[in-house]
Formats: structure tokens, C-alpha cells, sequence
């Protein structure tokens, strides 16, 4: 029990809170607009900035955070020069990420253990400016989407209809794809790289599966991640699990059951 | 609210017969294939224009450039006689897609994409009101789904999607209704049912009309055999509205309610 009233353990705890906030709300949209592997990618991506960061001995956290959101301008501007191929650019754009990352590995060998700890997360290596930072990007991601949930919906539903309304539709891509970069960034020293689409994809495809209006599938998807999250560092904590592998596998539990609900409905 | 009112007096003063949308010499080239190829023509106010052509013959090309999504590479495009790129009145625009065009899994109601209808740049941040609402169920009413405004979009049948996109397009009292290939996938009775209600609009109410459609069939009894107009693989059909002399400003969404 020790473990759960440890400082670092409450670092983890809050910062997953935080998280399991805006990962889900920026994944609905996201999956909404069948850019669900964009998390995926600028995680990747993220994780050679991680390695740079180490190299050149900068903030880790920073870098990958400029690097996530490098990427997602390039996957914005592949994605207008191969119009309705946005999987494509985003094929492109993981692949750049993981092949650079891996010579940045190999460059500096020392430091491979840390590294893991930001491919699988941890519930350790949480420290106060990384929570500052998970504050900072949770409060700038609430109130953008709070300020323009309306824009957001509509630019989700009917990009079209969106831009012949007047919605200035290329600059709240960008804003998106942002947001996405700084969310994910935010939140790989927790969940891991390699399973950071998972916070933002699972909850996203339960709120599909249970919701009846927009308004409930944004609850939805907090209150699945909420609850995976809390659940999934608690149960790290106590059995000494890797938290991202714990959280994905319960966010998977939640969707299977969530499927069942669906079927028994019909 | 005050740019709003600015734009409909400046319409209503002009008197009728306005130009609504211009085509000067627009032409548009993919790589080295041309689609439109100086393409001139004008719709009038209250007219029924239907834009009829084969796949490729560049109608969505020129649809998106006349709302704005892509650039002419030549030529100029005006809407309500102001240069397409400083049109800024979206809202006398009202929009309906193609019906298979969003995700029948989305999770959104009827209210919900019905009032989506009102956002625009105008509206940044603007919290929806309860006269917001109000409209909202006043166009479901006007298009006799008040009972599917809980429903989720992707529960409906194609007519009835349909009229919820047309509901939205009319929650701003549109002064020009364009409709992209609005029947594809729908039945034939629905599709008479959906031509009888744009009929009845486009008659009765201060609105003008573009069609965009493949062919041609629901509509050429009333369009008419032959074309005004053609370019390239494309048909321009128009019918002009039968009352030119009443094109006082109207509550579209109110009038049709009342009319039943």
C-alpha cells in the first residue's frame, strides 16, 4: 500500500487525472475526422525528439514537444498536396519519426534505460516541471475546445459545410493537429509512445459505439479515460505493471463491453 | 446581428433581378487536363438553375469554387456581386451535400447538426441562445421532423437525413440554396417527395436555387428540355421564378411553417 501514498506515485496519479482529460477529447475529434493514426504518428516522432533532447542534454519533455509539432505541420501540408490520401502523409511522417529516432539511439548508447521509460511509460520518472508541463498543455487544450466546441463540431461533422459557412477551416487544422502534438507530448512520460493513440483512439471508439448526441460522447470518452487511467496506475502501482500497457489493456476491456451494451441494445 | 441586417437591406434595395452568383471567364485545369475552360454565366435572383454533367465534367470543381474551397486559376467568380474571394455574408449561403457524405456512426443528433447550421466565422464564440434553439425547431418543424430531433443522424433513412441538411441550410434564412447531388442514394419516391418541397420553395419563398446533379430526370419537367447554357460537358438549366414582382424580404422559415 506504501506505494499509492508515495510522492512520485501522487505525481503519476495527477498527471494521468490531467491526461486522461484531454487525450480522449482531442482523440474523438480526431477519430471523428478518421485522422485516428495521427496520435500514433506524432507520438513517434515525439520519441526522436525525446532522443535528441538527451543527446545534446536538453529537456527531453521540450523537444519532443517541438518535434511533435514539426510533425504535425508536415503531415497538414502532405496532407493538401495528396488530398483525400491523409494516410498516406501520415504513413510518411510515422516512419521519418521511428527512423530517426532509432539513429538517435544508436548514437547515444548510454542512455537506452531512460529512454524506455518514454517508449512504455512509467510511473517513476514523473517529475514537477513535467507536471507543470501536463498542467499548462491540460489548460490550454480545455479552454481552446471549451471557446470552440461549436466550430470544432461543426468543422468535424462537415468539413465542407464548415468552410462554406465562413469557418476559416486550414487554420483550425493546424490548431488541431497542435493541440494533438501538445497532448501527446504531455503525455508519453506516463503512457508511453507506443501507446499514447491508445488514450486517444479507445475511448473515442467506445463513445462511437454508446453515445446518442455529440454532448454525451464528449463525456463519454472523459469518464472511460478518467476511469481507465486511475484505475491503470493504481493496479501499476500495486503490482508493479508498466501503466501504459495496464491502462490500454483495461481502455480495451471497457470497449469490448461497450460492443456487448451496443449489441444487446439493437 | 448588425452585419446581418446590413446585408439583407442592401439585397432588398437593389430591387429584384439581381445578380446572385457570376462566372466570368473561369477556367480550372488539373495538371494538364483542362475542366473548365472559360466558363460565363449569371444566376439571378429567384432563379432555379440546375448544373447538370457527367462525372468529370468538372461540376464539383466549379461547386467548390463558387463556395469558396478553391481558387479559379482564371477568370473571376461574384457572389451578391462581390469578388468570391471578399465574400464574407456566408450566411445568405446555405449549403447541402452530398447525403453520403458524413460517417453514419457519428454521434450527433438531429438538434445537434440542425443548430451547426448557425456557426459561422460571424458567430465565433458565441454561446447559442435560446432564439438559437427556437430556430432550430422552427426549420425541423418547417420540414415536418419535429419528433427526429433526439434521433442520432445515422439512424435515419436517406430522406430523412436529407431534410435535417436542408433544415440546416435554412436555419439562417439562406438567400441561395445550393444543393449537391442532394438525392444520390435515395429512393425514387422520396426523391419526388424531397423535388415537391424545393418546388414549392423555390415559388413561393425570396430564394434562389443551384442544383447540381448528375442527371437530370426528377427535375427536367421542371428545368425544361434545353440548356441556357453549356460549356465543355457542362448544362446550365434554369427556371426563373413565377412572381418576380413580390421579392419582399421573407422569413423563410417562418412563412413555409405557417403555409403548413
Amino acid at each position: 500500500m506504501d506505494i499509492l501514498t508515495a510522492e512520485f506515485f501522487q505525481r503519476a496519479l495527477i498527471g494521468g487525472v490531467l491526461i486522461a482529460v484531454t487525450a480522449p477529447l482531442m482523440g474523438l475529434f480526431l477519430v471523428l475526422r478518421r485522422l485516428a493514426m495521427i496520435g500514433d504518428t506524432l507520438a513517434h516522432v515525439s520519441i526522436a525528439g525525446v532522443a535528441l533532447g538527451f543527446l545534446i542534454n536538453v529537456y527531453p519533455v521540450a523537444v519532443g514537444l517541438v518535434f511533435a509539432i514539426a510533425a504535425s505541420f508536415a503531415i497538414e501540408g502532405l496532407r493538401r498536396k495528396y488530398r483525400s490520401f491523409a494516410e498516406l502523409s501520415i504513413a510518411i511522417i510515422m516512419s521519418g519519426g521511428i527512423a530517426l529516432a532509432s539513429i538517435l539511439f544508436t548514437l547515444g548508447k548510454g542512455f537506452n534505460l531512460n529512454v524506455n521509460s518514454y517508449l512504455f511509460g512509467s510511473i517513476y520518472t514523473l517529475d514537477y516541471t513535467d507536471l507543470t508541463v501536463i498542467a499548462c498543455v491540460t489548460v490550454i487544450v480545455l479552454a481552446v475546445v471549451l471557446l470552440l466546441k461549436k466550430e470544432l463540431f461543426l468543422l468535424t461533422f462537415d468539413e465542407d459545410a464548415a468552410a462554406v459557412s465562413g469557418l476559416p477551416v486550414r487554420y483550425f487544422n493546424i490548431l488541431i493537429s497542435i493541440l494533438t502534438a501538445l497532448v501527446i507530448s504531455a503525455s508519453i512520460k506516463i503512457v508511453g509512445a507506443l501507446l499514447v493513440s491508445a488514450l486517444l483512439t479507445i475511448p473515442a471508439a467506445c463513445g462511437l459505439a454508446l453515445a446518442k448526441s455529440f454532448r454525451q460522447a464528449v463525456a463519454l470518452v472523459v469518464v472511460i479515460g478518467e476511469a481507465a487511467v486511475i484505475a491503470g496506475l493504481w493496479m501499476a502501482g500495486m503490482w508493479n505493471l508498466a501503466p501504459g500497457g495496464t491502462i490500454v489493456l483495461l481502455l480495451i476491456a471497457v470497449l469490448l463491453g461497450s460492443l456487448m451494451t451496443r449489441a444487446a441494445r439493437v | 446581428m448588425e452585419e446581418r441586417q446590413q446585408s439583407a437591406h442592401y439585397v432588398r434595395e437593389a430591387g429584384c433581378h439581381r445578380e446572385i452568383i457570376a462566372l466570368d471567364r473561369v477556367s480550372f485545369a488539373f495538371g494538364t487536363q483542362q475542366v473548365l475552360d472559360d466558363v460565363n454565366f449569371a444566376v439571378q435572383e429567384r432563379d432555379f438553375v440546375g448544373l447538370i454533367g457527367a462525372n468529370g465534367a468538372g461540376k464539383t470543381t466549379l461547386l467548390r469554387m463558387i463556395v469558396g474551397l478553391t481558387k479559379p486559376q482564371r477568370g473571376e467568380i461574384r457572389l451578391f456581386g462581390t469578388p468570391a474571394a471578399r465574400f464574407r455574408d456566408w450566411h445568405l449561403i446555405g449549403y447541402v451535400p452530398q447525403r453520403n457524405h458524413f460517417n453514419p456512426l457519428f454521434p450527433a443528433t438531429v438538434r445537434e447538426v440542425v443548430t451547426s447550421g448557425l456557426y459561422g466565422r460571424r458567430k465565433l464564440l458565441r454561446r447559442l441562445t435560446k432564439a438559437d434553439m427556437d430556430r432550430a425547431a422552427d426549420a425541423l418543424d418547417t420540414l415536418d421532423i419535429p419528433d427526429l430531433a433526439d434521433k442520432r443522424i445515422g439512424e435515419l433513412s436517406g430522406g430523412q437525413q436529407q431534410r435535417v441538411f436542408l433544415a440546416r441550410a435554412l436555419i439562417n434564412n439562406p438567400k441561395l440554396l445550393i444543393l449537391d447531388e442532394p438525392t444520390v442514394g435515395i429512393d425514387m419516391e422520396t426523391q419526388l417527395n424531397f423535388f415537391q418541397l424545393i418546388k414549392h420553395m423555390h415559388q413561393h419563398h425570396d430564394i434562389t436555387f443551384l442544383m447540381v446533379s448528375h442527371d437530370l430526370e426528377m427535375i427536367r419537367g421542371y428545368l425544361g428540355e434545353r440548356p441556357k447554357a453549356t460549356s465543355g460537358k457542362l448544362s446550365f438549366f434554369v427556371r426563373h421564378s413565377h412572381d418576380l414582382e413580390d421579392c419582399a424580404e421573407t422569413d423563410l422559415v417562418h412563412t413555409l411553417r405557417k403555409e403548413g
